[in-house]
């Protein structure tokens, strides 16, 4: 084998830092990001999310249920062992905030089981992690300047700011569709009641003359 | 979470040919598992159906990839070529945007043109029961809507942005999802007014004929049962 040169050394000796790094990143939890869903729960149903997780990555669940019944909902989350992390049964809304102990498969589900006949609107957010990078080589070690931290901080006001706009579109849609089950249920009764009023108080008329009628005759018939 | 191969630049390091094929090995190893996004199971015949409610205008861009339960080997793997997912995107006035096939991974894009409810369903086509084997399909899905849906990479290397450039434009990009989405809540605001406006219409006429329909009948009443028992000469 040649002698290597002094650069050709420097770059063989490059070559393995990269690997070691290269493994050491395989610790690391990598770029994580949000997934926001809304799906329908059908009645007696249960719906379950899977998603892997790397050790110590700050997770986020959040869940909020839009329309159906009395608009609540069972969810539970487990770690990879089958460790329940958080149970809550028959709830409307809430959120939850753990760290990932251990690499694997994290599980949550949610269950419409207790409700016979409604079926619900459930909307969850699972955020693992911080959003990915803007630029793909983004691991300055040199600090931002003073009009990119500005940026930053924007960005982040607005992204509080789209949280909340969010929440405040699911409450109004949850508002609105029982204001809509109000409407058709007033429509439905209006129009059931006028019946049952008239079917009722014609029958009774009807059924007062029989009683009259069918008395007559045989009082007659007992007298001779 | 959805992670591109294009965030980790593989420059070509020195070493010798094995050192090399180690490296490329661990890269795609930890690339592959930072690619997996959320999933869950789905049946054969079973039709899973997504609500995204946004404002009109707005691109949504979902991926997806399957795989299928391996028994001989216990596990997962990535789905045999032949089986695909169907995917139909329906509009709030429920009309039909998208129906299409795509294979056993797959990338759906459609921009909404009337804000609303729209329902993104996705099946399954396979026709033969066997191929299931009994038992779960694993469809890992990431949706990301409007301003998430944008890949700034491209758009840099495209309009060849500076990172403040790049960083200002993501800020605009944002502010107009907030601005549509504030647009949007006002229509709703005004749906949600006039629903209750009509329930409380409702409720007024009802009333109001109620009262006029038990007195007729109460009138109706006596004076038929009156001349029913003149008539009978009972008074």
């Amino acid at each position: 084998m040649p002698r290597l040169g002094s650069a050709q050394r420097w770059a063989a000796a490059a070559g393995r830092w990269g690997c070691r790094l290269l493994a050491l990143l395989l610790l690391v939890p990598g770029p994580g990001g949000a997934s926001e869903i809304t799906f329908e729960l059908p009645d007696n149903a249960k719906q379950c999310f899977y998603e892997d997780i790397a050790q110590g990555t700050k997770c986020t669940l959040e869940f909020q249920v839009i329309t159906g019944g009395h608009y609540d909902v069972d969810c539970r989350l487990e770690d990879p062992d089958g460790k329940v992390l958080y149970k809550e049964m028959k709830k409307q809304y809430d959120s939850f905030t753990f760290t990932a102990s251990k690499n694997g498969t994290y599980k949550f589900c949610f269950s419409n089981e207790f409700s016979t006949f409604t079926h619900k609107t459930v909307y969850f957010d699972f955020q693992v992690g911080e959003d990915p990078p803007l630029f793909p080589s983004e691991n300055r070690v040199s600090a931002l300047t003073q009009m990119e931290s500005a940026c930053v901080s924007i960005h982040e006001a607005l992204k509080s700011v789209i949280d909340y706009q969010t929440h405040f579109r699911l409450r109004e849609a949850q508002g609105r569709s029982r204001a809509e089950d109000l409407n058709t249920r007033v429509a439905y009764w209006s129009v059931g009641e006028a019946l049952i009023l008239l079917v009722v108080s014609i029958g009774q008329v009807f059924l007062l003359k029989s009683f009259f009628s069918d008395k007559r005759t045989t009082t007659t018939r007992v007298g001779s | 979470m959805a992670v591109e191969l294009g965030v980790l630049v593989v420059r070509p390091w020195p070493g010798t040919g094995l050192g090399r094929v180690m490296r490329t090995l661990l890269l795609l190893l930890w690339v592959a598992t930072r690619g997996s996004a959320l999933y869950f199971h789905i049946g054969e015949t079973e039709k899973k159906c997504f609500i995204e409610e946004i404002p009109d205008e707005t691109m949504v861009i979902g991926n997806y990839r399957t795989q299928l339960y391996d028994k001989q080997r216990e596990e997962y793997q990535p789905a045999t070529p032949g089986l695909g997912m169907f995917v139909e995107v329906k509009d709030p006035e429920d009309k039909v945007i998208l129906a299409r096939q795509y294979g056993s991974e797959g990338r759906f894009t459609f921009t909404s043109h009337t804000p609303g409810e729209h329902q993104i369903c996705l099946h399954s086509n396979s026709t033969k029961f066997s191929l299931f084997a009994g038992g779960m399909l694993r469809v890992h899905l990431d949706i990301q809507v409007g301003e998430h849906a944008n890949d700034y990479a491209e758009i840099a290397a495209k309009d060849k942005l500076s990172e403040l450039q790049l960083r200002v434009r993501q800020l605009v990009e944002q502010v107009e999802q907030i601005q549509k989405e504030q647009n949007y809540q006002r229509w709703r605001e005004e749906r949600f007014r006039q629903t209750s406006e009509s329930t409380n219409q409702r409720v007024l006429w009802w009333s109001i004929l109620q009262t006029l329909i038990l007195v007729a009948i109460g009138v109706w009443q006596m004076r038929h049962l009156k001349s029913f028992f003149e008539a009978k000469k009972l008074v």
